[in-house]
């Protein structure tokens, strides 16, 4: 099988400073999936975007694209890849120039992939990307950015991706500006873009509950590694790891049953220095067990479809692959049922 | 009357204007609600509904091209809005204090935090020893859950939960009657929002003071509100108890906000409220919410709706309730009937 994108062994850092460690991932190229990154700020999930678009390169590791490795490409097939995956980026009112008018993000990709051999293809390509998104064009077209509410221009921002026809799209924390009444509308077209055009995306995030939501499998990191990842059913359903099981339980619900409870959490910039050979999440766990000091946890497999690195599943098998995605669940398979 | 069960702010038909050249965008419209000692009002609306301005009004901190264009702001008895230059100072912070939209960023960059809040605390206290505005900082560090130690420290030294925390120490510096927060969360992780919040809560219990929550997270807002006031377009559509606003809004921009918001339970089509809020200065006639509205009828495009008692506790301004009457159901939007055919 060849994958859509693969990472072996990826780690990245700066200085002494480890961002991102020890990642082996792959999506498969013939089921487009959605695929969220989770984790607190500064946990790396920006930094494995980075690297999934070819904008950094990893210190250690490779990164493949269709089977080639993406150091190693020809420009005619890095050109490709570029055009092929595609970024949605936080702010979108920091890629935009103020002082043109919307269509200079649009037009200015469909020129530089020639993607229309005529002013009224390049137009009819431009308006049905905007539509796509559910824009109408001619409410669109000619406004210049500050005339726009962020979440359309972050919508003009997924049509831009989409006028490249992108085999995948990763969008880091494309809502987090948007207010929570509209962030529904932004990622259900997300989701009608991998499910219509085969788009496979990654979706980056602090908000669990669209992850949920809209993914089919998710990967929690803590410090730059993976701490738990798996199908969103079960991960978010019913998390296994210490920290995936924090971040669950301190989604705000609109649930007045399902109160945060009062327990204090341990502050995590508290110990951040703190140098460890064991498990990162150790000084903040609350099952923390003197095996946990000694060194890093492997990925068990507490059952098929999820993985976690943590000794309290240290009576589980081991990840017989190091790819994660080994458990993720393709689209289109019926869903786990959570406790079933 | 005891004292506890008498508001300690009484907001009454305030009006916040910005003038535009296309006229006044009215952001806060005639807005009345009160909030006891100890209560927790969570307001909630999506952006630019008029949340920060209202926040701002109720500090009289409203600048140009703002301006009040009428009501009251009645603290403990004396309208803010009448105050003397001199009064005002002296009550903002002692009496009422604002944590404000991005409070991270508004630390000063280049003191350090004791400077800051010394600062604040001296402005109210000239004559408190260096001694004993130490030992105030380092209570009130502690009170937010911080290492003393961060007092030596300039904001960019810190993370955005520390400097959330901190802007609630200055805040609380005084131990006001009533603090306002607006969005204290919205940059944060989900783990250190809920521990913002947790601080939040107990600073507030610890002081018996009332508190405005400005968010647009129907989630967190529950998580902490004991009421809940929705805004839209700069007026008070709704405002009831937390669980009557969550298991049986009565305004149908409630219940769309309620039926909207994903769950981890099932997965769903995820849905917004199809269109956009009105422009300020060019609100639609009637009720402003009536171009968005499934249920709107012809009155609802030729009258405005007065906020008024739909359940015990709860008002709403909808014409679907018309003047005492016994209020009728409201009928079940489609969103709705998917969810109950669910098995
Ligand atoms: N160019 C860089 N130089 C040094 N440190 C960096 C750089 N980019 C990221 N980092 C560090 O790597 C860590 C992970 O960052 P990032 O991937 O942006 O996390 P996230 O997106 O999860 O918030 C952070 O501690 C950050 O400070
Ligand atoms: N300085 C200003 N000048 C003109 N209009 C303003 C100004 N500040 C806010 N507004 C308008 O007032 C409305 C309410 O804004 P705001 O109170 O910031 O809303 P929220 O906090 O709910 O997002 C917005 O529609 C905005 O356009
Ligand atoms: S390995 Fe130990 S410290 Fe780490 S999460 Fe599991 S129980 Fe906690
Ligand atoms: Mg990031
Ligand atoms: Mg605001």
């Amino acid at each position: 099988m060849s994958a859509l994108i693969e990472l072996k062994g990826v780690t990245k850092t700066y200085g002494s400073f480890t961002a991102l460690s020890d990642v082996t991932m792959s999506l498969s190229d013939t089921n487009p999936s959605m695929t969220a990154i989770a984790g607190e700020s500064g946990s790396g999930k920006t930094t494995l975007a980075r690297i999934l678009l070819g904008f950094i390169n990893p210190s250690v590791g490779e990164v493949f694209y269709r089977g080639k490795d993406i150091a190693k490409m020809s420009s005619a097939e890095q050109r490709q890849f570029r055009r092929e995956v595609q970024p949605v980026f936080q702010d979108p009112f920091e890629v935009f120039n103020p002082f043109y008018r919307i269509d200079h993000v649009l037009t200015t990709p469909v020129k530089r992939y020639r993607l229309a051999d005529s002013e009224a293809k390049a137009r009819s390509l431009i308006e049905d990307a905007l539509k796509r998104v559910g824009l109408r064009p001619q409410d669109t077209l000619g406004r210049f950015p500050h005339e726009l509410s962020g979440g359309q221009r972050q919508r003009v921002m997924v049509a831009r991706a989409v006028l490249l026809r992108p085999r995948m799209i990763v969008a880091d924390e494309p809502v987090s500006m948007v207010d929570a009444s509209l962030r529904a509308t932004i990622l259900d077209e997300l989701r009608t873009l991998n499910r219509e055009l085969g788009i496979s995306i990654i979706y980056i995030t602090h908000d669990l509950t669209t992850a949920f939501q809209i993914c089919d499998n998710i990967l929690v990191l803590y410090r730059g590694a993976i701490a738990e990842a798996g199908a969103v059913e079960r991960v978010i359903g019913a998390p296994r790891h210490p920290y995936s099981q924090l971040l669950v339980s301190s989604i705000p619900l609109p649930d007045l049953d399902r109160a945060w409870g009062n327990e204090e959490i341990p502050v995590s910039e508290a110990n951040s220095s703190r140098p460890n050979a064991g498990c990162r999440f150790a000084p903040r766990c609350p099952h923390v067990m003197d095996q946990c000091w000694q060194s890093a946890p492997p990925k068990y497999m507490p059952d098929s479809q999820r993985l976690a690195s943590c000794f309290l599943y240290r009576d589980s098998p081991i990840a017989p692959d190091e790819d994660v995605s080994a458990v993720f669940r393709l689209p289109g398979v019926a869903p786990v049922v959570v406790g079933g | 009357m005891t004292d506890k069960d008498k508001p300690i702010l009484v907001v009454e038909g305030l009006h916040v204007h910005y003038d535009t050249g296309k006229g006044p965008a009215k952001a806060v419209n005639d807005v009345s609600f009160s909030l006891k000692p100890g209560e927790r009002l969570g307001l909630i609306g999506e952006s630019g509904s008029g949340k920060t301005t209202m926040a701002t009004a109720l500090m009289r901190l409203t600048r140009a091209p703002g301006r009040i264009a009428g009501g009251k702001v009645m603290l403990d008895g004396r309208d803010i809005l009448a105050m003397s230059p001199r009064e005002l100072r002296e009550t903002r912070l002692r009496d009422i204090a604002l944590i404000p939209q991005g409070a991270m960023s508004s630390l000063n960059p280049v003191m350090k935090l004791d400077e800051q809040m010394i600062d604040a605390i001296l402005a109210h206290k000239p004559r408190m020893k260096r001694a004993e505005l130490d030992a105030r900082v380092a209570e009130l560090l502690r009170s937010v859950g911080l290492d003393p130690s961060v007092a030596k420290r300039f904001p960019h030294e810190l993370s955005g939960g520390m400097k959330q925390r901190a802007a609630m120490a200055i805040a609380t510096s005084l131990a006001p009657k009533v603090i306002v927060a607006d969005e204290p969360t919205s940059a944060l992780d989900v783990v250190v929002q809920r521990q913002v919040m947790q601080t939040l809560g107990r600073l507030q219990d610890g002081l018996g003071a009332a508190v405005v929550l400005i968010g647009h997270d129907m989630g967190l807002i529950a998580q902490f509100a004991d009421v809940v006031g929705v805004m839209y377009a700069g007026k008070l559509v709704e405002i009831g108890p937390v669980r009557q606003m969550i298991e049986n809004p009565k305004h149908p921009y409630t219940k769309l906000l309620v039926e909207s918001l994903p769950g981890i339970e099932v997965k769903q089509a995820l849905t917004g409220i199809p269109g956009l809020p009105p422009p300020l200065v060019d609100l639609p006639p009637g009720c402003s919410f009536n171009p968005r509205c499934p249920f709107a009828f012809e009155r609802c495009r030729t009258e405005t709706p007065l906020l008024q008692d739909v359940a015990p506790g709860q008002r709403a301004s909808c014409h679907l309730y018309p003047e005492h009457q016994s209020l009728p159901p409201l009928p079940v939007t489609a969103r709705a009937q998917h969810h109950e055919a669910r098995p």
